[in-house]
């Protein structure tokens, strides 16, 4: 057996992980240097984009899994 | 010189796919890779305005009319077929690139089109050029697929005729320009358009036609069907405010869907619906940015779309697997075609640096500068659902999570140029926009690389994929299981409905002939001595007697006219 490539060895997923910590902390400060004005005012406020993204997503896929309590079925249904 | 274009700009697609079967080897691919150029050549060599006008019963058709909006789509769908049949060159099918070259033939048509009747013509001819590219698959889904498929379509085509007719009917006029909404034949007429743009309830025809056709098939049915529907939407009904509604529900609809599904292409599928949702969002808010916006996404889509779904070909050329369940860890042994796939999905995210970037941000602005603070806000959240569904979604699962153990190659040299090619578009409308927007129907006033606009993209994208790589294990994992659509109604309600009709005729049909025995006694025992199964008057004659007795009929009336 190979040694396993060096995306997927359990070492670097950690330092991934720290290293996009890190980006998502950049792009948060980044406003502090360039200040984002917005239409509407709530754009504007620190950190919207980040948290209005997570929220989103994180609505969005418990919203499909409830979609998916009631309308999936076997990939097989229309088959038989 | 110009006006000598004039028929060609649509014709040499259409009527050169009819040159290929005859074609072998270099000659085959040299037409393949000619025949786009050669339409792209005649769709800038057509004069501005509407071309010369042909008398059609008491109509004056006006087969080619170019102006900036028709000829940016016209574009596009030239060099969709180039960089799609450079894909598609060791494609065995004989039928699918004739199929294919005649849809996007007349996708070019339909965007040149100067009014309705020629629209519908080459609206129809669309229709069955696709049926056929999904059919040439050669298997049995895709043959009942591209049946459901061409079922959808007609029925389109159907809504679209009585709008025309109606239109003609009451204005009499077939031009195609801005409708108001203000006759009932233009609603008809919207209806048409939008079973083709894919809006609802009728959105599930694309995730249930495009991914049965073949690898390089399902590539070109991403291109030219809803991004012609996105033109004539665009021409025929910028600022009608329904299609915000619309368009808001498509977009929301294909990241639902995407999410939920195993599918590798049709996780696309169900992501063409929610982009080409921006798009007629785009055409809803109908503001000189907003239809820019959606016209230069259209562009950019179509691109990156295609891109996608070579990558995802690629993978099913070389592994003959399209479920994420039975994929993952491909990035090993296919990088080309993993790079590939990824500046696809980050351009479909819209990531700073690539095409997707610098066309939707146009759609987000024109909301904002109409002060839609909702359609904002619902944009932005799907902007990161985007990311979420189709930009980490599909890379993730095709070629990295768990180790699938395979270790296929990168596709043959054809399919790596057409998705180097693509992928060099994407990353360079993305860096340069200047030379699309100089293609678009209206000025560009418009900066899409502003420190506010970089970051706060940044910041929606990046804590998209935050919630994405959260959530993973305990809500995305992959299950084998589709998501029930509206297509339940014709593929389950619509057949159940007609075997139970069947039944209750046959049923009362039987019942019938039991009294019929009952009341008539020997006359119904004589009927099905003559009539029935072994009756002398119900067998089934040769034609020779048949043509003898006609034969034999004539003669007797010769006889009788004589005398």
């Amino acid at each position: 057996m190979a040694e396993k490539p060096w995306l997927t060895r359990p070492e670097n997923v950690r330092l991934l992980w720290r290293g996009f910590i890190a980006v998502l902390a950049v792009t948060v400060l980044l406003q502090l240097a360039i200040p984002i004005h917005g239409h509407f005012g709530i754009d504007g406020t620190f950190g919207f984009f980040a948290w209005y993204g997570f929220v989103a997503c994180a609505v969005m896929i418990l919203g499909s899994k409830l979609v998916g309590v009631f309308l999936k079925r076997k990939d097989t249904y229309y088959d038989e | 010189m110009t006006s000598s274009a004039v028929p060609f700009a649509a014709l040499t697609l259409v009527l050169g796919g009819f040159l290929l079967p005859g074609l072998r080897g270099g000659a085959r691919a040299a037409a393949v890779l000619a025949l786009p150029l050669l339409a792209l050549y005649f769709i800038w060599a057509l004069p501005e305005g509407a071309g010369a006008a042909v008398q059609f019963l008491d109509y004056e058709l006006h087969p080619v009319r170019a102006d900036r909006l028709g000829r940016l789509f016209a574009t596009i769908f030239a060099i969709m077929a180039f960089g799609g049949g450079l894909f598609a060159l060791n494609q065995k099918s004989a039928v699918e690139l004739t199929a294919a070259f005649v849809y996007a033939g007349s996708a070019i048509g339909a965007a040149l089109a100067g009014d309705l009747v020629t629209l519908f013509i080459f609206w129809e001819i669309m229709a069955i050029g696709s049926t056929l590219v999904i059919w040439s698959a050669g298997t049995d889904l895709a043959y009942r697929a591209s049946l459901r498929y061409l079922m959808i379509h007609l029925g389109g085509g159907v809504l679209l005729m009585a709008g025309i007719a109606g239109q003609v009917a009451l204005t009499g006029s077939i031009a195609f320009d801005r409708m108001d909404l203000s006759l009932w034949p233009q609603w008809l007429i919207l209806a048409g358009f939008l079973v083709n743009a894919g809006g609802p309830p009728l959105s599930a025809w694309i995730p249930d036609a495009y991914p049965e056709a073949s690898f390089s098939g399902t590539v070109f049915l991403s291109a030219f069907t809803t991004k012609t529907a996105v033109y004539v939407l665009l021409r025929g009904f910028a600022g009608s405010e329904i299609l915000i509604v619309l368009g808001l529900i498509m977009v929301f609809y294909g990241i639902v869907y995407a999410i939920l599904e195993n599918d590798m292409r049709r996780i696309l599928a169900y992501s063409i619906v929610n982009q080409v949702g921006f798009m007629v969002t785009g055409a809803g808010i109908g503001t000189e940015l907003a239809v820019n916006g959606a016209a230069a996404h259209a562009f950019t889509h179509i691109i990156y779309k295609a891109l996608l779904l070579m990558s995802a070909g690629s993978v099913l050329y070389v592994t003959g697997k399209r479920k994420c369940t039975d994929l993952g860890g491909l990035f090993q042994s296919m990088p080309l075609t993993t790079v590939c796939g990824i500046i696809g999905a980050l351009s479909i995210s819209a990531f700073p640096l690539t095409s997707g970037f610098v066309s939707k941000s146009m759609v987000s602005q024109a909301a904002a500068d109409q002060h839609l603070m909702l359609v904002w806000l619902l944009l932005a959240a799907a902007s990161a659902g985007v990311f979420l569904h189709a930009g980490i979604k599909f890379p993730w699962f095709v070629f990295f999570q768990k180790d699938s153990g395979m270790r296929p190659k990168d596709p043959p040299l054809n399919m790596r140029l057409a998705m180097v090619l693509f992928s060099v578009l994407c990353i360079g409308i993305g860096v340069f926009p200047g030379p699309l927007y100089a293609l678009l129907p209206h000025p560009v006033d418009f900066v899409p690389y502003t420190g506010e606009h970089v970051i706060s993209q940044l910041q929606l994208l990046l804590f998209s994929g935050l919630a994405f790589f959260v959530m993973l294990d305990k809500y995305l994992q992959r299950t084998l299981t589709i998501t029930l659509d509206f297509d339940w109604f014709y593929r389950r309600l619509g057949r159940c409905a007609a075997i139970l009709a069947a039944n209750g005729v046959f049923a009362a049909w039987d019942a019938f002939l039991r009294r019929l025995r009952g009341v008539g006694g020997g006359a119904w025992t004589t009927l099905y001595r003559h009539h029935g199964p072994h009756g002398w008057l119900a067998r089934t004659w040769p034609t020779g007697s048949m043509v003898l007795w006609v034969a034999v009929l004539l003669v007797s009336y010769l006889v009788f006219y004589y005398y």
